[in-house]
């Protein structure tokens, strides 16, 4: 295995709001991130190289969704691209490895999803083993309650600390154009609510939100060329655990650890875009990662302020690419997260210039 | 710069209805056996790569997160690739590019599909909105080209008799028609006008696996390496006026980028043999020309000749191809890994002779997702 990466770096990112409810189709919600970038850019459909998107079928209940989606992207005449059923965040991957070989340097990234056609709590329910799980009916909720109990039993959190997450996220939210919640109730308030997956209150759970993501990525040089203040990819990977959570030790996340350590995830961040789905997942996330009160956690608000399925892990790149491109942070962290309790994550460093 | 990248092992199941293995069982089987030809177990992959068509053909949802330990992926990369039937090839390529970036020297490549635990036909007829399902989209285009070309009728029956007489020599394969003959073909019941009941592909089960390495890996392992020389991708709109779905254009781009990338100047002349996704039997004929390999309209004339036999002049699914085995999430990674195969002279009773540079092909959606790779015995092929 070498280090020797390629210098690749996100030019140009765009994202729609997180819808609660998209009338639309999920092409157009596509067309608005790439026209947006290409605007922003002044590069055209034909000056990107390739073309990496990430969306899941079952949202919209057509088993070939998305090869509608290209209608967003433009495919006359025909184009060099590709399809992750993942997260754009791991279309983002897919993307930056492709660009090592040298031989092109655009690359456009989205993650995309729709998930107010369907009831994403069943859906996803589908994600379990299909003969022992999946019949069920065990849903991310309800395994990320039995997580966020395991913290509580390990006396590594309490109710308090995800309610804690939960008014900070949307604090922050309040000042994020694109977050779907606008609530500004305290922590003692939450606490006063029921519980929907014991010991997570339904404000623990992100909301699901329709929506899309995207970004384009170039090497070298011409990154210079098109964006003042590139922020420059020092790393990207992912690791999975067992999807059984009876293996694992569901208070800690060793995949999310050992992404980091791949990545050079060491040292200051300045920010943190975590992909906190349940409240308490940012609680072990900070422990995984070690990260200090010097680093800045989710100023966007996070997943927690709104969760456009699919294109929420490539929105934490985005937010974090933000922030070095305006000035605000020189070093971040992306986090993107797949599967119940925090099963499979992927770690992206991003760094601007000096 | 990217760097070389070779197939060291390869794994099948068989392609038969599988109602005794899980998915789980279904995958580790391919996986094993390409591990083993490779030389190595799971503790030596450094990445995986798992495709397969739409999650809702069986039912689950993100199925690497419930393949993860089967495949021996817990504490690694797993991805997960789906871009239409040509999901197989794209998934290959992902795993090539991987190893070519320098990030990664072991790269296991996964895909399956287990018809049996699924309703297919209706995943591919849209669903609950109802539709023609593959067939029905495809039949019409081949009207088209029998039109167009003039071909006589009893191509597409020539094509589905090699191809299934060419599965009675391969053990992976689903259907093994002892009896197939022209006429047998024919007196099948009509489908999709033109398209008769043996002139389409089975609803198979089944995976295969690839290990991908890099060079210093390939050099060391126990078996003949088979060289990645060149991969190419290319997608169009399913549908818009103007567009010749007979001959789409992607297609085209997509052979003349991996030519082009491979240093092939004349591909009937320098590629020995050809794996290409023919789900339906007119599609030989057909791809034969989208591919480069003959004018236009005259790839029918290739089938007839017999050069696509066997022992003709450029062998085409020599393995029983699409047309004999269809798990269809896998069928594209079967093509790529049966021209590896070839030129790993590892292709037992259906091994071209002399094959040294091989054809994987597959497309997918309306005919508008295209995924190729050439492989070659060489790392420099004599052509060159």
């Amino acid at each position: 295995m070498t280090d020797h990466s390629r210098d690749v770096a996100i030019v140009a990112v765009s994202q729609t709001p997180a819808y609660e409810a998209f009338a639309g189709p999920e092409p157009v919600l596509i067309m608005r991130c790439v026209n947006d970038l290409l605007a922003r850019t002044g590069l055209e459909r034909h000056d990107i190289d390739f073309t990496l998107a990430g969306s899941c079928d079952y949202l919209s209940g057509a088993p070939f969704a998305f090869v509608m989606n290209i209608d967003g992207v433009g495919a006359w005449p025909p184009v060099y691209e590709s399809h992750v059923e993942m997260d754009g965040a791991w279309a983002l991957f897919e993307a930056w490895i492709r660009l090592q070989l040298g031989d092109i340097d655009v690359a456009l990234v989205i993650g995309s999803g729709r998930s107010s056609p369907g009831n994403n709590r069943e859906i996803f329910a589908l994600q379990g083993d299909p003969y022992l799980t999946a019949p069920l009916g065990l849903d991310p909720a309800s395994l990320a309650g039995i997580q966020a109990r395991a913290l509580l039993d390990a006396d590594l959190a309490t109710e308090a600390d995800f309610a804690a997450v939960v008014e900070r996220s949307w604090k922050a939210a309040a000042d994020n154009p694109n977050a779907m919640v606008r609530r500004s109730d305290s922590a003692d308030q939450l606490l006063d609510q029921p519980y929907y997956a014991a010991p997570l209150r339904a404000h623990d759970v992100a909301p699901v939100a329709d929506g899309a993501a995207a970004l384009l990525m170039v090497a070298g040089d011409r990154a210079r060329e098109l964006c003042e203040r590139p922020a420059w990819i020092q790393g990207i990977e992912h690791r999975i655990e067992s999807h059984h959570p009876g293996f694992r030790d569901l208070t800690d996340s060793p995949s999310t650890r050992s992404a980091a350590e791949k990545v050079g995830g060491g040292g200051t961040f300045d920010v943190a875009e975590l992909m906190v789905a349940h409240s308490h997942e940012e609680i072990i996330l900070r422990r995984a990662l070690g990260l200090g009160d010097d680093t800045v956690v989710n100023p966007s608000g996070g997943p927690l302020g709104g969760h456009p399925v699919m294109a929420t892990g490539l929105v934490r790149v985005i937010e974090v690419a933000s922030r070095i491109a305006d000035g605000s942070a020189q070093r971040g962290l992306a986090h993107a997260s797949s599967g119940a309790c925090l099963q499979q994550n992927l770690i992206c460093v991003l760094q601007g210039d000096d | 710069m990217a760097r070389p990248c070779a197939v060291i092992g390869t794994g099948q199941t068989d392609y038969r209805k599988k109602l005794d293995l899980t998915l789980d069982g279904l995958v580790r089987w391919a996986a094993i056996e390409a591990l083993e030809d490779a030389g190595m177990t799971f503790a030596d992959v450094d990445a995986i790569v798992i495709g397969k068509a739409p999650d809702a053909l069986e039912g689950v949802v993100m199925p690497e997160l419930s393949l993860a330990d089967g495949l021996g992926a817990v504490g690694k990369p797993i991805h997960r690739v789906h871009t239409a039937g040509s999901v197989g090839a794209a998934t290959a390529i992902t795993g090539a590019t991987m190893v070519e970036s320098g990030r990664y020297d072991r790269v296991l490549v996964v895909c399956y599909e287990k018809q049996s635990e699924g309703n297919a036909t209706w995943a591919l007829s849209g669903g609950k909105s109802g539709g023609q399902g593959a067939g029905g989209t495809f039949a019409p285009w081949i009207r088209s080209y029998i039109e167009r070309s003039g071909a006589p009728e009893d191509i597409g029956w020539k094509v589905a008799v090699k191809d299934r007489q060419n599965a009675l020599r391969n053990p992976h394969a689903h259907l093994r028609i002892k009896d197939i003959s022209i006429e047998k073909v024919r007196d099948s019941p009509m489908l999709w006008d033109p398209l008769h009941f043996l002139e389409s592909c089975p609803s198979s089960d089944g995976a295969a696996a690839i290990v991908l390495a890099s060079e210093d890996v390939a050099r060391k392992s126990p078996g003949k390496p088979a060289w990645v020389i060149a991969h190419a991708k290319r997608t169009e709109f399913g549908q818009f006026p103007g567009r010749d779905a007979v001959r789409p254009q992607a297609g085209v781009d997509c052979s003349a980028a991996l030519y082009k990338e491979a240093g092939i100047t004349d591909p009937r002349g320098q590629i020995d043999c050809a794996e290409i996704y023919v789900p339906f039997s007119w599609y030989e004929p057909m791809w034969l020309e989208g591919l480069l390999l003959t004018p236009i309209n005259e790839g029918w004339h290739m089938t007839d000749n017999g050069d696509t036999e066997i022992t003709g002049s450029f062998p085409v699914n020599a393995s029983g191809g699409v047309l004999s085995s269809n798990p269809i999430g896998a069928s594209g990674l079967i093509r790529c890994l049966e021209a590896a195969n070839q030129v790993r002279e590892r292709a037992g009773d259906y091994q071209v002779d002399g094959a040294r540079v091989a054809l994987g092909h597959a497309y997918g959606g309306a005919a508008q997702y295209f995924a190729m790779w050439i492989v070659s015995s060489d790392l420099q092929p004599a052509y060159r």
